[in-house]
């Protein structure tokens, strides 16, 4: 089987998914996508499957529709990717399948958000569609900051924060949960904690072990499936109605997860990868 | 042994670092990407882009 890893930097979760392949005796091949010249005249490429860990948005969504079109598998597929690196995209998919999620409206222009955030009501998210960690995203509390805030995004702004996310505010009581699922099983969940409202890891937030109920399990499941399954990290608020799923990630960073969970979740990537690519190996000789 | 560019600190690398890890200068703070293993070379590290995440 010939396995490429696609990155550039290197961060502790590809280092912990290298390390564990090399323990298994499982050559790969490191695709560093800052050196990448794909062919697309080319009909076939030199990998049977792929892992895309790459931290550049743009550079895995072109690069996973070359190989998919070709026929390698990869871990996440484009169609996945192009779900979960879009939230406008992603919250579609989740109400198109009946998976509970906040209330959200888009608007194409400034005067037509500043109107939407009108009738929602505040507090509200502001969120960029393509972004992530937490960035650029904003609570807006009255009609004052509604008003600056989008007059900074249409003048300061790249073309996509012209699309505008309007995310109703969800009052978390300070946590969030991030469910780790792989290949159609909940494997682990974290609590995310911060007196923050935004309780990105990336942001400073605190995290302990979350039991994986049934509801949690079945929420995740129904969003994992929703944006076409893989490897995904599913972001869920707890709220009086019940668990509502925020994101959807498609390259999780879990290196915050491992110890409070106990679960090796570096070792269930590659399992998974590995599962895969014997199946298509299979399919193949077939 | 590398040295940052920065302050020409001595940066001591893991012995499982990998190629394309990003480390700090203990000294200054500054980032760095290793660009090679052996022999050790770095070089600074990419900035943050607009699409970047998980």
């Amino acid at each position: 089987m010939r396995l490429g890893v696609l990155c550039s930097i290197v961060r502790t979760e590809e280092k912990l998914i290298f390390q564990a392949l090399r323990a298994r005796g499982v050559p790969f091949e490191k695709i560093d996508d800052r050196q990448l010249s794909l062919d697309l005249q080319a009909r076939q490429l030199p990998w049977d499957i792929v892992l895309e860990r790459a931290v550049n948005h743009a550079r895995a969504l072109h690069t996973l529709k070359i190989l998919n079109d070709r026929g390698v598998p990869t871990i996440n597929t484009w169609d996945v990717a192009n779900v979960c690196g879009d939230k406008v995209l992603t919250t579609n998919a989740l109400v198109q399948h009946d998976v509970p999620t906040p209330r959200t409206r888009i608007a194409y222009t400034p005067e037509s958000a500043l109107a939407t955030i009108e009738a929602m009501g505040y507090p509200i998210v502001l969120k960029p569609a393509v972004g992530s960690w937490g960035r650029l995203i904003a609570r807006v509390n009255d009609r004052h900051a509604a008003e600056a805030l989008l007059e900074h995004k249409q003048i300061l702004g790249s073309y996509h924060h012209s699309i505008f996310y309007i995310q109703e505010y969800v009052e978390k009581g300070g946590r969030d949960i991030r469910a780790f699922v792989v290949g159609g099983k909940t494997i682990c969940a974290i609590y995310r904690m911060s007196e923050h409202w935004i309780t990105n890891t990336a942001r400073g937030a605190t995290t302990a072990n979350c039991p994986v109920t049934d509801e949690l399990d079945a929420v995740c499941l129904g969003a994992a499936r929703a944006v076409g399954g893989g490897v995904l990290a599913i972001d869920v608020f707890e709220t009086d109605q019940g668990l509502l799923v925020n994101e959807v990630n498609y390259t999780m960073e879990f290196r915050n997860s491992i110890g409070v969970t106990g679960v090796p979740i570096h070792e269930r990537i590659v399992d998974y990868v590995l599962s895969v690519g014997q199946a298509q190996a299979t399919t193949a000789t077939r | 042994m590398p040295k940052c560019l920065e302050c020409d600190a001595d940066i001591r690398l893991k012995a499982d670092v990998e190629s394309g890890e990003i480390v700090d200068c203990p000294d200054c703070g500054t980032e760095f990407e290793v660009r090679s293993v052996d022999p050790p070379q770095l070089d600074y590290a990419p900035k943050e882009e607009e699409d970047w995440g998980e």
